[in-house]
């Protein structure tokens, strides 16, 4: 018996499933974390691979260089989280919030979200690649509801409601497009492969594709957190534990928009059918205003800054919908920014309501005094996501406004009012959490600042200096997205 | 044949849609179960006739988990459900019943003109498969937002699955993959739906959703 040669696609895949069949069965938190950390590891290095040797599309699965920066930023987010998550957890055992039972089923989870997220972004079939974020959906609706307190289990019922509504809009947009591609393409599964449907998109009846491109946006929309479908969001975040949130604003969020982009590159690719642009820059816009002026209203640390998500969510969809080169490079650019970022502001979230033991943001001040590291790890935080320079978030804000005001300029004002508007919630709100007097709890954090360093260094180093390699392959990637 | 393929999938596929509007005015926990089982039987007939017409013996397969788990095994389970937790009583509706009608009948109005416009140039079966196919969502996507009570809503999700599915063996030689785990995500969204009712009823004496409502917002 020969041994296979090694695939980066089959190991992508297989290590979180593996890992999550083992940490189901496995008692005792330390170790569990540790496996669940490791894994997640190797899967980021599987993930690697794939830059060097790329495989030749199958059926099934396909790797190109568009989901091939998402594959990398969601292993590699989903191993720093693994990180945090070993510290936070550990602490959640101690308290009580958490029994070891549900441990386990926390840490498959885990897991098992992290084999979704990457089935669904190198899904070759758009059936198989609507079933993994159906799969995404229900077990991040599981961890929220987790703590099982009143809120939490609201929340996770919220987020089911709207999720699987969402997902059955896509389901029925997923559809129509293999109605769409059926008599060109003939039936099967032919019918439903990215690989040969942007081949053959020319040729599809556009009204019908159309049709289909309303329902998906609406769909794996309510996924994105769009606003008039955002209501799931700031309750799934703030109630679920802390790396959850981290995972949602970081990653979930990006593969629902990476199925909507999908979906655009197929118009695109359609002489007759209409220019999804106009649809994305709309409710990107209003999202970004929408969620820009709730800032000011949240009492609550974790749902201020998922707001914020969506925030950000609408000025990457606003990016995709102005569409142009450099208006792609800006979003692209945007996303990786944002889910780095977020992340990070969400680590030192949680171990600030670690400390305090709330979440309230009028208990939670003068962290810079009371906790140093963690108030200024807070103030960089919060400075790189409101776009301030020299963080990477800078970078593209800048170069997607003076896109806007090359191609729509009117519409480049709407967008810098509401930047400004989030901006000044989150100065607001920073002054308080990082200065005046320190209240609650005043011991040290014992968890490790690694990932939020790592997150962070990135991300103002990216608003420096950015590789030639990098910028080279984001270009050609926007390029592609039409 | 071709004339009768289309007259019996047209009856079965417009007896769903009929169905879907009874699901919307019922006002019995009981009565809401058996038309929701009746609902999936119909399903699985329009299935059938699908599998025949297009000699596509794998949709039995799906005709088979629609029968099952939608028609028997579900109904069954709700209905020990809403024993256990005693709230057989009638359900209340957020809109009156004669707006929620109305409501409906727009929406299927909607939804002939859309796809019969969209679809003009393909097969006449698959155009009206598909138009109903978009009323029963959308009237189920009606019923999720009138209806309080978690079983409620949970029915029309259901409901919703069933449209899709009706749409997915509508179209011609759609792969076994897709309609398969269609059938599976509603067996795990009904397991995970479960798990939350029972949850809800350790921590609650309700599944009336609006209990929980009190919750939402900000926490002062």
């Amino acid at each position: 018996m020969s041994v296979p040669p090694f695939d980066p696609v089959t190991a992508v895949l297989a290590i979180p499933l593996g890992a999550a069949a083992i940490l189901a069965l496995l008692p005792g938190y330390r170790l569990a974390s540790r496996i669940n950390v490791a894994a997640a590891a190797l899967t980021f290095l599987a993930a690697l691979a794939l830059l060097e040797a790329r495989p030749t599309p199958g059926r099934f699965f396909f790797v190109d260089d568009l989901n091939i920066v998402f594959v990398v930023l969601s292993t590699f987010v989903g191993f720093t989280t693994s990180m945090f998550s070993a510290g936070y957890i550990a602490h959640e055992l101690d308290t009580g919030r958490l029994t070891p039972v549900y441990l386990r089923f926390y840490h498959a989870m885990y897991q098992i979200l992290m084999f979704a997220m990457n089935l669904a972004l190198l899904a070759n079939v758009i059936g198989l690649m609507w079933v993994a974020v159906e799969l995404a959906t229900l077990t991040t609706v599981l961890m929220v509801g987790v703590y099982r307190t009143h809120e939490a289990l609201e929340a996770a019922w919220k987020y089911f409601i709207l999720g699987s509504v969402g997902i059955a809009l896509a389901l029925f947009g997923t559809i129509l497009v293999y109605m769409t591609a059926q008599p060109v393409v003939g039936q099967g599964l032919d019918a439903m492969m990215w690989t040969v449907l942007m081949r053959q998109a020319a040729g599809f009846d556009a009204t019908l594709l159309n049709l289909a491109f309303v329902f998906l946006f609406l769909g794996y929309g309510t996924k994105v957190g769009l606003v008039p479908l955002h209501a799931w969001l700031p309750d799934a975040h703030a109630e679920g534990p802390t790396p959850i949130s981290a995972v949602l604003s970081g990653l979930l969020l990006n593969v629902a928009l990476y199925a909507i982009l999908r979906f655009k590159m197929l118009l695109a690719a359609n002489a007759e059918a209409i220019a999804p642009g106009p649809l994305m820059m709309t409710l990107g816009l209003v999202s970004l205003v929408f969620a820009a002026f709730m800032l000011y209203r949240r009492r609550d640390i974790k749902r201020f800054f998922a707001y914020s998500s969506i925030e950000h969510m609408g000025i990457i969809v606003f990016a995709f919908g102005v569409g142009g080169p450099l208006a792609n490079f800006a979003g692209l650019l945007h996303m990786t920014m944002h889910s780095l970022t977020k992340s990070a502001i969400f680590f030192v979230v949680g171990h600030i309501t670690r400390i305090k033991g709330t979440q309230k943001i009028t208990e939670i001040t003068g962290l810079t005094e009371s906790h140093p590291m963690l108030g200024w790890l807070l103030i960089a935080g919060v400075a790189a996501i409101a776009g301030l320079p020299p963080s990477g978030i800078f970078v593209s804000e800048f170069l997607l406004v003076s896109s806007t005001f090359y191609q729509q300029k009117l519409l480049a004002l709407v967008l810098v009012f509401g930047l400004l508007v989030a901006l000044g919630a989150l100065v607001m709100r920073l002054a308080g959490f990082a200065f005046g007097k320190p209240v609650g709890g005043m011991e040290p954090s014992r968890m490790s600042y690694a990932p939020i360093f790592l997150h962070l260094g990135f991300v103002f180093v990216a608003g420096i200096y950015q590789p030639a390699a990098f910028v080279a392959w984001l270009r050609h990637v926007a390029v592609l997205l039409g | 044949m071709a004339s009768l393929a289309f007259d019996v999938s047209h009856l079965l596929a417009g007896g769903l849609v009929l169905l879907s509007f009874m699901l919307l005015y019922q006002d019995r926990m009981y009565a809401l179960l058996n038309i929701f089982a009746l609902h999936a039987f119909v399903l699985s007939l329009s299935i059938v006739w699908q599998a025949v017409i297009q000699d596509a013996p794998h949709l039995y397969v799906t005709a088979a988990i629609s029968l099952l788990f939608k028609a028997v095994a579900i109904p069954m389970a709700l209905r020990r459900l809403v024993q256990r937790l005693n709230i057989h009583r009638t359900i209340e509706t957020v809109v009156g019943i004669g707006p929620t009608m109305l409501l409906g009948m727009g929406l299927v109005a909607l939804s002939m003109q859309l796809m019969l416009s969209a679809t003009a140039a393909s097969d006449p079966l698959i155009r009206e498969d598909m138009a109903f196919a978009l009323s029963i969502v959308l009237l189920g996507l009606l019923m999720m937002v009138t209806r309080r009570n978690a079983v409620g809503q949970v029915i029309g999700f259901m409901s919703i699955e069933n449209g899709l599915v009706l749409a997915a063996t509508g179209a011609r030689g759609m792969p076994l993959v897709v309609e398969i785990s269609v059938a599976f995500s509603i067996l795990i969204a009904f397991i995970v739906i479960g798990i939350f009712l029972f949850r809800i009823r350790e921590r609650f004496d309700t599944v009336d959703v609006q209990a929980l409502d009190r919750f939402r917002g900000e926490r002062q």
